[in-house]
């Protein structure tokens, strides 16, 4: 049955970003702490799971993998409704803070990556189709 | 047509996954025709989003892009918190754990220098323009670090209303330049293997921004940056409100 897939994914992902709630409660701020990030860990370490395993494969499998393949296209409907005028209408001091944040980050990633246990390689396949 | 505008209406989501995959396929076409593919559809697709949000903000005043159009209400509950995590953790189905563990060092430092260098730089700027009171100058630069932490550091440290405006326009202006710029330098900062894809997300942090620059770059790459990049927001509210404003009310 597909919708196991898709239970377990939501099952996942509202266990996660309660566990986030709770953290930044902890720690005492009005934030989500890394709520969907724990969410991905849960799902990781449930399909690995031998009892589990039957809902990550097959039938059940393929209702996850759909919403894996729906990302790009929400993250499209995500773009779509950002608030790009206000972004502009900021005026030069929000797009130089922007801007120098962003090449100041991208620059460091190389830097930060060296901290890599071993060597990284490229993933390997040439890029996908879709 | 009456007719048609209620049906619309009322299947607001429905026609949202009619149109952007009528935005991505229109995105496919103009890579394959006019780039050979060199620029990636998906790349196109964000961009063109962008540019809708952007003709949806000038046309409705509101905040929410095009989505603030009724009849394209739908795009907004699709491109919404709830279905960008949903499927974030999805694409976490079928990612390698042992390459989870070999960036892990570098995935947590990402993460916090992340904070600091958007911040620090964020405090060159505000101060460039001329501020000197540190409760401006740690918002504006709560700013930089992403358009959620600058309104709760503001909020926080009871920044005017203008401040805060300005900070999380700057947010915003980060967040489309990572969704728009990823793609363009990927190739210059080794950004092609899953650990410098973790260290790149806890570095920018922005889950938009990250979501979409991936998405554009290589979609297998997402799981690993958007795990680092969801605990960005989080450490920076902890953060910058307390130990970095003390820093800057020290300096100012």
């Amino acid at each position: 049955m597909i919708v196991y897939g898709v239970a377990l994914l939501s099952a996942c992902l509202v266990i996660g970003l309660f566990l986030g709630e709770l953290l930044g409660t902890l720690i005492g701020v009005e934030a989500n702490v890394g709520g969907v990030g724990i969410a991905m860990l849960l799902l990781i370490l449930v399909c690995n799971l031998p009892w589990f395993r039957p809902l990550a494969e097959g039938a059940p499998g393929t209702g996850i993998s759909f919403w894996s393949g729906m990302y790009i296209p929400i993250v499209v409907a995500m773009a779509a409704r950002q608030n790009v005028v206000a972004a502009l209408d900021g005026g030069l001091l929000a797009i130089a803070a922007g801007v120098a944040a962003v090449v100041a980050s991208f620059a460091l990633v190389p830097v930060i990556s060296r901290l890599s246990k071993r060597p990284a390689e490229p993933l390997k396949t040439p890029e996908g189709a879709d | 047509m009456e007719e048609l505008l209620r049906v619309l209406v009322s299947n607001q989501l429905v026609f949202a996954f009619a149109l952007v995959g009528i935005t991505i396929w229109f995105s496919y076409w103009l890579s394959d025709t006019f780039t050979g593919g060199r620029i990636h559809g998906s790349a196109i697709a964000i961009s063109l989003g962008l540019v809708l949000a952007w003709i949806g903000g000038v046309l409705e005043g509101g905040s929410r892009g095009i989505a603030d159009i009724e009849v394209l209400a739908g795009i907004g509950i699709m491109g919404g918190a709830m279905f960008r995590d949903f499927a974030i953790v999805a694409t976490a189905f079928g990612a390698d754990i042992r390459e989870l563990r070999r960036a892990g060092l570098a995935g947590v430092v990402s993460v916090f220098a992340g904070i600091f260098v958007s911040f620090v730089v964020g405090v060159v700027i505000a101060v460039a323009f001329g501020y000197d009171d540190p409760v401006a100058i740690t918002t504006i630069a709560a700013g930089a670090v992403t358009y959620i932490v600058g309104p709760v550091t503001g909020a926080a440290l009871g920044a005017d209303s203008d401040v805060i405006a300005l900070s999380v326009a700057a947010g915003l202006v980060k967040s489309i330049l990572v969704m728009t710029g990823t793609p363009a330098v990927a190739r210059f900062i080794g950004l092609d293997n899953p650990q410098s894809a973790m260290v790149y997300g806890g570095l920018m942090g922005t889950t938009s921004g990250v979501a979409a620059g991936l998405a554009a770059t290589d979609p297998r790459l997402v799981p690993y940056g958007a795990m680092t990049a969801t605990f960005y927001t989080g450490l920076g509210c902890l953060l910058v409100p307390s130990v970095l404003f003390l820093a800057i009310r020290a300096m100012f």
